[in-house]
């Protein structure tokens, strides 16, 4: 069965699309074998402490840490990506894998299939 | 060569709509199938039948609507991003208690699985983001 890897490069909370990318996952997770790359401003979606209820949003990103719980293991993000923001592995609230642009590329290469949220 | 198509973007607030149709023409003029489409997001505001955009403006509903029905395929949006976004069907809107259903003919509505599945089954999945 086809794996699929998703990518989310958007920030989290500025629309909905970060928060149904997540359902999206969390649904084709029931059904096939799939990874999550965090590129762009998607990578501040794993910021740990957020606390969106402040501007009248729901906390999905704290959906992020059952990630494990539904199979799905294999999460990176691009390292640079991090970098540019400033943001250390140790802010996150998960651990993942850090990519460089030729690790990003093999990962996109060894997908069946791609699906982006952004 | 089986295609899924999955599309995004506010239908007059982005061009992602619009391109996406132009792809689902050209696919099938191309002899290839198209599995499903799935309206996801803002994306299926195009399903909403209440929208009634100027006479000299492309209805992209309508031309989605059409398309659809000349080549018989499934036009698909997400029940979480509709319910959100006042787009019902009979049964939803029974369930909420709403007075009408707003979804246009031609367009269904139904959950996540059925992105998962067309993503699982298509040769090619293009998205056409937000």
């Amino acid at each position: 069965m086809s794996s699929i890897l998703f990518i989310f490069s958007g920030a989290p909370h500025t629309s909905l699309n970060a928060q149904e990318g997540l359902d999206a996952l969390l649904m084709g997770s029931a059904f096939t074998d799939c990874r999550l790359l965090l590129i762009g401003d998607g990578v501040t979606q794993l910021i740990k402490q957020q606390d969106a209820e402040q501007i009248g949003r729901k906390n999905y990103t704290q959906g992020f840490a059952a990630l494990k719980e539904y199979g799905v293991t294999s999460i990176a993000c691009r390292q640079s990506d991090l970098e540019d923001r400033g943001i250390a592995s140790s802010q996150l609230a998960i651990d993942v894998d850090l990519l460089d642009d030729s690790s990003c590329r093999d990962w996109l290469e060894s997908a069946d299939k791609v699906l982006n949220f952004r | 060569m089986k295609f899924a198509i999955v599309v995004q973007g506010n239908p007059y607030a982005s061009q992602s709509c619009h391109s996406a149709l132009s792809f689902a023409q050209a696919v099938v003029d191309g002899g290839h199938e198209i599995l499903r489409v799935f309206f996801y997001h803002d994306g299926v505001l195009v399903a909403n039948h209440l929208t009634a955009p100027p006479q000299d403006e492309l209805d992209i509903g309508a031309a989605w609507q059409a398309f659809a029905e000349e080549h018989d395929i499934e036009l698909v949006a997400c029940i979480a991003s509709c319910l959100r976004r006042g787009i019902l069907d009979e049964t939803e809107a029974a369930r909420y208690e709403k007075t009408s259903a707003t979804i246009a003919p031609g367009f269904v509505i139904s959950g996540l699985g059925q992105l998962v599945d067309a993503t699982i089954n298509a040769d090619r999945v293009v998205t056409f983001g937000a």
